[in-house]
């Protein structure tokens, strides 16, 4: 590339950090008096380097990014300390100077495709403004500008796609424009802030191995915001672990990874979960399975004996079409699951495994009679589900229960924990007042949340402990079955982590079925007996967990493999 | 790579950066419900006691307002025809002779009641036609909606004249009613849209899995989580409704000639409106600050009921 940078200049030089934070202090002015929010933040970012900050949600990662753009929200402020960018504070510049590095001199990649992008307007016209407020480029140049930057992002018909709108664009498309925008001035920093997030796991991989290309042909830096440190240890080679507002560590980030020092850091790396995770074990002794369990090779002995016993839950050539209506009087079918088939044993975890748009939820569904089938059969305990008779409903609610994805929703904010938990209950008719209580409470006790909770409301919980409610609230009618859909995707990793383990307990002292619907690996590997892997609502492989990822025989299955980031890393397990 | 850019490795000292255990719950804070939360935030804006101050003394006027005046409302004394203010009657006396402030007084059991009254009557209507049209959907929805949508066109005003001109009998009640034929629309599409946000929420999903039945999921979660707007609306439709009752009644559609109301009062201070504009000024102040008062509380509901509407403070 013409316009390329030559990073390497001369080794003896002291050379000067392209960004140099120090002791950065941002305060919130709220309702209830000033928050610090970040608290005494320092690193360095050179020239050409890659950096990550790394932590959960409210560690003050993304607030330092902000901070540094100068984007920070009204009642936020910097209350200390300095950010110097190319010798230039720039907690001290004023707006008119700020915007002229803004764009120009750092870029900035948001985190949520789907709504960064002007709906109003095409694409072309969005990436051009940009480049005519930040460039000396107008007209036709600035117009063959555009093409040129976003053919480097990643949209090889960039030409003929410039008058589309981004609702005809993918997530991974748009994180491509905005990426392509947020290059287009070819700045020396770039900002990530969770970048890729929203994306399946192997849009993922090619949107972090463009940019990657991108940023070492211009000789940009990068600094990522994320919360995923497979992420972090395959793309960058610094790292800042914050917490809660402090920096917890801060250096080499494949030194950190593999070898943690802070207990915070080492928590974080033990939760995280990657190909070298191993299945969680229950330290309670299962009813069903005692002894056998313990380590890998027992539980895949354990596999080998599943299929002489009849499977709890069968489903056969299961296939759900969706009438879509075109406007008038067309429609389109869609058919979001095709001819799908596994089999559950009893006490195991079946996860279903795929990106958007596999069809995996459309199973979880359809199981929980939630959604009719179109044609096939779903069996549990021997019967059929489709044709399960109205007045057994009830039955079959008690004996199967779902938890959901987000854990701000699964709750009703205007009922307390304990009303929610309660409400199998009362709907079931089972139990009075008095003992419902109890029931509550000892529910909350298996969950590991204090009794007290029952009073609380959903807004004064954390997303961890909502879904612990979601789970205990699940368990109230001691159903055989639990349908997890996404049940710990939206959760920072160590309460995850904290969840899953719950996961496992419950399942070796209630001897329970779980069907576990989920698009991260990581995660299967932690917790599932076997996988389904789905795509454009096929299946694509079937196997016990060991073998699909130490083994795995379809293409599609090794590429979500390697799409992980961080999957191969080995991190420390010093925890 | 230039030999400074190897960093050292930094670990923050662990007693300055403790390590709280995973997720616990926070058991310092009283637990608090959304209505608990939206009324500790009204309790610390002084808005919200001024307008509960000028409410409770329009209301102590409603009901009792022989607190205020001992003077007959009613008692004309031709003598003292547009006299102004003496002792006993400080805000002197119209063109028949009757006192103003006690007419003034007498005058707002009639604007608030009407405006109460359709006020209930708007929000039951309009809410439970709005909360089947969104939950059960469908025909029933949009049959609902399309006969919503015939009343929003046709002007409140000129259709509660047409009405009012029909009714047989003219008091609070068939104004109230008047009001509230034309007005439950606008509660039932607020309350259809927040039914439509709230049946597809997850513990909707959730109790559907549970085997709730519809109506019990509809009365227990769907209901009462699209309740605030609802409120909120009817919170300023009061104000709204209590100035419709001046309106018409300064129209001569409104109450019957023997009633007392601040509508009719401004009508009535047409004709002496060069002579004493006082006239015309007291019952109208009267009216601003009454709706005023339930306007401002529309503000200070819908702020703590939703935050995110709420401008950064």
């Amino acid at each position: 590339m013409k316009e390329s940078t030559n990073v390497n200049i001369d080794p003896n030089a002291q050379e000067i950090p392209l960004l140099q934070v120090r002791d950065l202090q941002i305060t919130f002015k709220t309702v209830n008096g000033e928050v610090n929010a970040v608290r005494g933040v320092s690193f360095d970012l050179y020239q050409g380097e890659n950096l990550a900050i790394v932590g959960e949600s409210g560690s003050g990662k993304s607030t330092t990014a902000t901070a540094i753009l100068d984007l920070l929200a009204e009642n936020g402020r910097v209350s200390g300390g300095s950010a110097l960018f190319n010798g230039k504070d720039l907690t001290k510049l004023s707006r008119k100077e700020m915007e002229h590095i803004r764009g120009r001199e750092i870029g900035y990649v948001p985190q949520d495709p789907m709504s960064n992008l002007n709906p109003v307007w095409n694409v072309g016209f969005q990436v051009k403004e940009t480049i005519e407020a930040n460039t000396e480029l107008r007209g036709k140049d600035a117009k063959a500008r555009v093409i040129e930057v976003l053919k480097e992002a990643g949209l090889s018909d960039a030409g003929s796609r410039l008058r589309q709108y981004p609702n005809q664009f993918s997530g991974g498309m748009r994180q491509r424009v905005l990426i392509g925008i947020g290059m287009s001035a070819r700045p020396k920093l770039l900002v990530a802030d969770e970048p890729t997030s929203a994306l399946d796991v192997t849009v993922q991989r090619r949107i972090l191995d463009h940019l990657g290309t991108l940023t070492r042909e211009h000789g940009t830096s990068v600094m990522f915001i994320t919360h995923d440190l497979g992420l972090a240890a395959e793309r960058a080679e610094k790292l800042v672990v914050m917490y809660k507002g402090q920096v917890v560590e801060y250096g080499d980030s494949k030194e950190i990874l593999a070898d943690p020092k802070h207990p915070y850091t080492k928590r974080l790396v033990a939760a995280a979960p990657s190909l070298a995770s191993r299945r969680i074990q229950s330290a309670v002794e299962s009813k069903a399975t005692a002894g056998t369990v313990g380590d890998a090779v027992a539980v895949a002995r354990d596999q080998a004996a599943v299929p002489t016993e009849a499977p709890l839950i069968s489903v056969d050539n299961v296939t759900k079409i969706y009438d879509i209506s075109q406007g008038g009087f067309k429609k389109t079918q869609f058919k979001a699951a095709d001819n799908v088939s596994f089999k559950i044993a009893k006490g195991k975890t079946m996860a279903i495994v795929g990106e958007s748009g596999s069809g995996k939820s459309t199973i979880a569904k359809l199981f929980l009679k939630l959604e009719d089938i179109s044609s096939g059969t779903m069996t549990f305990d021997g019967r059929d589900v489709g044709s399960w008779p109205k007045r057994e409903l009830l039955e079959f609610r008690r004996r199967v229960q779902p938890v959901f994805q987000d854990p701000y929703g699964t709750l009703d904010p205007m009922r307390s924990i304990g009303a929610s938990i309660a409400e199998p209950l009362v709907t079931h008719g089972i139990g009075d007042t008095a003992s419902n209580r109890k029931t509550v409470a000892e529910l909350l006790e298996q969950v590991s949340l204090p009794a007290s909770t029952a009073n609380r409301y959903p807004n004064e919980l954390s997303g961890g402990q909502r879904q612990r409610i979601a789970i205990a609230r699940a368990l109230a009618l001691k159903p055989e079955v639990l349908v997890l859909d996404e049940a710990v995707s939206a959760l920072d990793v160590l309460v995850q982590a904290q969840v899953l383990q719950l996961l496992a307990d419950l399942q070796a002292e209630l001897d329970l079925t779980y069907l576990f619907i989920t698009h991260d690996l990581g995660v299967v590997r932690m917790v599932a007996d076997d996988v389904t892997v789905m795509r454009q609502g096929r299946v694509v492989e079937a196997a016990s967990t060991d073998e699909v990822f130490e083994n795995p025989k379809e293409q599609y299955t090794i590429d979500l493999l390697e799409a992980i980031p961080g999957g191969k890393f080995e991190f420390g397990t010093s925890a | 790579m230039p030999s400074n850019r190897h960093i050292e490795r930094y670990v923050a000292p662990i007693d300055e950066t403790p390590v709280a255990g995973v997720d616990a719950v926070d058991t310092s804070q009283k637990a608090s419900s959304v209505w608990g939360d939206a009324w500790k935030d009204m309790r610390k804006r002084w808005m919200t006691w001024v307008c509960f101050a000028l409410i409770v003394l329009v209301l102590l006027a409603v009901a009792f307002p022989q607190l205020y005046t001992r003077t007959d409302p009613d008692y004309k004394s031709l003598m003292d025809s547009l006299e102004g203010p003496t002792e006993g009657h400080p805000l002197g006396f119209n063109k028949q002779g009757q006192d103003v402030f006690a007419r003034l007084i007498w005058g707002a059991r009639a604007s608030v009641i009407v405006g109460l009254l359709a006020t209930v009557l708007t929000s039951l209507i309009g809410g439970i036609v709005g909360a089947i049209a969104g939950y059960y959907g469908g025909w029933l929805d949009a049959v609902v909606s399309r006969i919503g949508d015939i009343f929003f066109a046709i002007p409140s005003v000129l259709g509660a004249i047409v009405v009012m001109t029909v009714l047989p009998f003219r008091n609070v009640f068939s104004i109230a009613i008047t009001l509230a034929i034309f007005g439950w629309p606008q509660v039932a599409r607020i309350m259809r849209g927040a039914v439509l946000t709230a049946k597809n929420a997850d513990y909707v999903t959730a109790s559907i899995a549970l085997g709730v039945s519809r109506g019990k999921i509809l009365l227990r979660h769907v209901i009462p989580n699209a309740l605030a707007p609802v409120i909120v609306i009817t919170t300023v439709s009061l104000g709204a409704y209590i100035v419709a009752e001046a309106t018409l009644s300064f129209l001569g559609i409104g109450l019957g000639d023997s009633a007392i109301s601040w509508g009719m009062d401004i009508s009535a201070a047409q004709s002496t409106l060069r002579v004493k504009p006082e006239l015309l000024l007291w019952p109208s102040a009267a009216l601003a600050v009454t709706v005023l008062s339930f306007l401002l509380l529309g503000d200070v509901v819908r702020d703590a009921l939703d935050p995110k509407a709420r401008s950064r403070r």
